[in-house]
């Protein structure tokens, strides 16, 4: 690196990408809110980040921007470890609009956007051409213009968004990062401020919006990075990550994604929850279970039995399956196998242990692949009482004829069968 | 208007003020002075500093034919004790506006951190029992030390690793403050037949001023120099202030070193106070109005308000003291800043917003 980091507006382009982050932990008090983050945004892009109250989204927002420093891992900004700039720096790389800020005193709203200047302008000097310009253009590109003059407190929740939107505008960074900028914006309003903040990552800027409305992030966002648990569950295009199972485990609600008729982006409705998650049963009188999960279709399943404090093992799941990194993150024990290696002899005997010990087995509603066949047998044979949960029937499945003929066998046998996870935890307590 | 106009206009006028007010102090007393004679005098007074011939020396510039008892009296008596009123609300203004910012805290003042109790102890124990002072200090720099030891002391309680939250710090110093006041009292009780001087110090007093209070050292005056300099550096810091006002967190998004600011307004302020403190006693009530009257007055921006308000303190604190030495008995300055400035703070209250900052 070349020159003062200090003396770097806007960095010069490079193949740094804007915004690198590699394994980063976070332990706010005694819970760790990230673990093991990773995460890159390059030049043009839009990122949402969404996820549940408590992921760690603000948190990984602050972190990126230095105001938290993390237990391990790095975080680079253009380039450079955040760490090591000082705060000047850092306020000519990174811009935030926040969740919610009072802004109780008689600051007009050109003087707070003018605030937006304070880490280019030198101490012992005034705000120059240049810095009125750039004030000006940020005022007029969030339309808050018209009531520059007004006292800050003066001004409605939604024009208070747009005043701290322009001021991050005027701070004229390469990264922007903004914590539920919509929150209090009219629909209107809404669309104006993603609009501005895509043709900021069209001008070569990056920015990451933590969003709580999945189908605002999915109709405005190039790609979305699901945050839940403390880590990244899923990253990519609307499209591939809002799906009915990673919104489902990442939010623990039954969903369903359609494309929305108009924008054909992603659209999300949560179903009503059944069963307040308050009212999980009294400890049932099973108290280990084992599951047969797989293709993401286990993680509500997995989160609701923990909930009710049953024991659970969990298996098998290829490594990459998403009900894998519930189970994990719910500290089950997994019966992993290789991706494409298929379940062989060793597995099914460590699968009988597993199922032997348990009180029961739940089969959660997953598709019945020919390489499902051995385990399903394996669970019929061992005599322990087996549940499958039906919530799709099994004609909307993919269904392989050994897989199927070893499922008959097990809902013949002493099986019950429940349409949903509360109504199997009903039947477990 | 620019934000350096606009300070400079305001500045100026509070400045032109403060004059009329020094002029008129100047010629009110026991032997009245008329208003002309006084502005003669008070110009004489004037004084540049020249470096003729590679040596320094002062030159009046002004100089009139004035009846020596009047000279006299302006020059020995009062204006040495308006002008040590008028760098003493200076420094108070200047010091309870930045803290007033730093604390973001309509209620905090000059002596929010523990100054004034630190500095009354010093001064009270040096009034009381000289010979337990250490280092034989006397009544003003006892003061002082005691301000800046208390300041340091609350600072390193309020301080973990690095970080000073101001909840804390406010916490630590209304305690301090408590702690520090149950010494003065007991020494209080010790006082015996000094206990009349010591009262009067608490209760905040200019008389006896005289041109050595302010510190002269080789012909320089220490005393306004230093005031000044600690007033530069927190005027640099303006717009920092400014910034702070929108919190801790988003002042460090935007470039600000916060802890490190933080750290510097407090030991800048802390200081200045403790100076003022150590010549006038506990003057109370100046540094928590002023800032607030200014703000209604000119705004919230830092960059404008701490020259004015620090004028504007000049200005009270002299007209106070001008009253409180008018008086049929004279009286100590603090009660008529405190007995003045309590109504008129209550009825802004009524008024006007002057509960947010």
């Amino acid at each position: 690196m070349t020159g003062d980091p200090t003396e770097t507006a806007v960095p010069t382009p490079t193949d740094d990408p804007v915004l690198s982050i590699d394994d980063l932990s976070v332990t706010l008090g005694e819970t760790d809110v990230l673990d093991g983050v990773s995460l890159e945004v390059e030049r043009g892009e839009l990122v949402g980040l969404v996820g549940p109250n408590g992921a760690g989204k603000t948190t990984l927002l602050r972190t990126a921007r230095g105001t938290l420093s993390p237990d391990s891992g790095q975080v680079r900004v253009a380039g450079d470890p955040v760490a090591d700039l000082p705060a000047r720096a850092v306020g000519r790389r990174v811009a935030t609009v926040p969740q919610d800020t009072s802004l109780s005193f008689a600051f007009s709203v050109r003087e707070i956007v003018a605030m937006g200047r304070t880490p280019h302008v030198p101490r012992f000097s005034a705000m120059d051409e240049a810095d009125h310009a750039a004030v000006e253009r940020a005022m007029e590109r969030t339309e808050v213009t018209e009531f520059a003059e007004r006292p800050v407190p003066a001004v409605s929740g939604g024009e208070r968004s747009r005043v701290l939107l322009a001021r991050a505008l005027a701070q004229d960074t390469p990264l922007l990062l903004l914590d539920e900028p919509t929150a209090s914006l009219d629909p209107n309003h809404r669309l104006r401020t993603f609009e501005t903040v895509a043709e900021l990552a069209g001008e070569g800027r990056a920015a990451i919006a933590a969003i709580h409305d999945l189908d605002t992030a999915a109709r405005y966002c190039d790609r979305i990075v699901v945050v839940a648990d403390g880590g990244i569950v899923a990253d990519g295009p609307p499209e591939s990550v809002l799906t009915g199972s990673t919104v489902g485990h990442a939010f623990d609600v039954d969903a369903v994604v359609t494309p929305d008729p108009v924008t054909e982006r992603p659209r999300v409705t949560a179903l009503p929850d059944v069963e307040p998650a308050d009212d999980a049963p009294e400890i049932p009188p099973v108290d280990r279970v084992h599951v047969v999960a797989g293709g993401g279709r286990a993680g509500p399943l997995l989160t609701r039995l923990d909930r009710a404090g049953l024991e659970a093992t969990v298996g098998p799941l290829s490594a990459g399956d998403s009900d894998a990194a519930v189970a994990d993150a719910l500290g089950m024990s997994t019966l992993e196998v290789g991706a494409l290696d298929g379940v062989d002899d060793a597995t099914l005997d460590r699968l009988r242990t597993l199922v032997e010990r348990a009180d029961a087995v739940v089969v959660a509603d997953v598709d019945l692949t020919a390489g499902l066949a051995p385990v399903l047998s394996a669970v019929a044979d061992s005599g322990t009482p087996a549940y499958c949960i039906e919530e799709r029937p099994t004609n909307e499945r993919t269904v392989a004829e050994a897989a199927a003929a070893a499922y008959r066998r097990l809902r013949v046998g002493e099986a019950g069968v429940a349409a949903s996870t509360p109504e199997l935890l009903d039947v477990l307590a | 208007m620019s934000v350096a106009r606009r300070a400079t206009g305001w500045s100026a006028s509070l400045a032109v003020a403060l004059a009329g007010v020094v002029v008129l102090s100047a010629g009110i007393g026991p032997v009245a002075v008329p208003a002309g004679t006084a502005f003669k005098a008070v110009l004489e007074a004037v004084a540049v500093p020249t470096l003729a011939g590679g040596e320094f020396a002062w030159r009046h510039p002004f100089e009139f034919s004035l009846r020596e008892s009047h000279r006299a009296i302006v020059m020995r008596i009062r204006l040495p004790r308006i002008l040590l009123g008028a760098l003493v609300g200076f420094a108070l203004g200047a010091a309870g506006t930045v803290m007033q910012g730093f604390f973001r805290n309509p209620m905090a003042d000059p002596s929010i951190i523990g100054v004034s109790s630190g500095a009354a102890v010093g001064a009270v124990a040096s009034i009381v029992a000289p010979a337990a002072v250490p280092f034989g200090l006397g009544l003003e720099p006892a003061a002082f030390a005691g301000a800046l030891l208390t300041a340091f002391g609350v600072y390193a309680i309020a301080t973990e690793n690095g970080r000073t939250p101001v909840a804390t710090l406010l916490l630590a110093g209304v305690a301090v403050q408590t702690f520090l006041g149950a010494v003065t009292s007991f020494l209080l009780l010790q006082s015996g037949e000094s206990m009349r001087r010591v009262v009067y110090w608490l209760m905040g007093h200019l008389d006896n001023a005289g041109w050595a209070d302010f510190v002269p050292v080789a012909g320089v005056p220490l005393l306004p120099l230093f005031v000044l300099g600690c007033f530069l550096v927190l005027l640099a810091y303006a717009r920092d202030l400014n910034v702070m006002l929108l919190g801790e967190e988003e002042a460090a998004g935007l470039g600000i070193e916060v802890e490190r600011t933080k750290r510097l307004l407090l030991a800048v302020s802390a200081v200045v106070t403790g100076a003022g403190v150590a010549v006038s006693g506990v003057i109370g009530f100046v540094g928590l109005i002023v800032p607030h009257v200014m703000r209604l007055v000119v705004g919230p921006d830092h960059r404008i308000l701490l020259p004015t308000a620090a004028l504007a303190g000049s200005a009270f604190l002299v007209a106070a003291d001008t009253a409180a030495r008018s008086a049929p008995q004279e009286l100590p300055v603090g009660i008529v800043t405190a007995a003045v400035g309590a109504p008129f703070f209550l009825f802004l209250l009524r008024k006007r917003r002057v509960h947010e900052l």
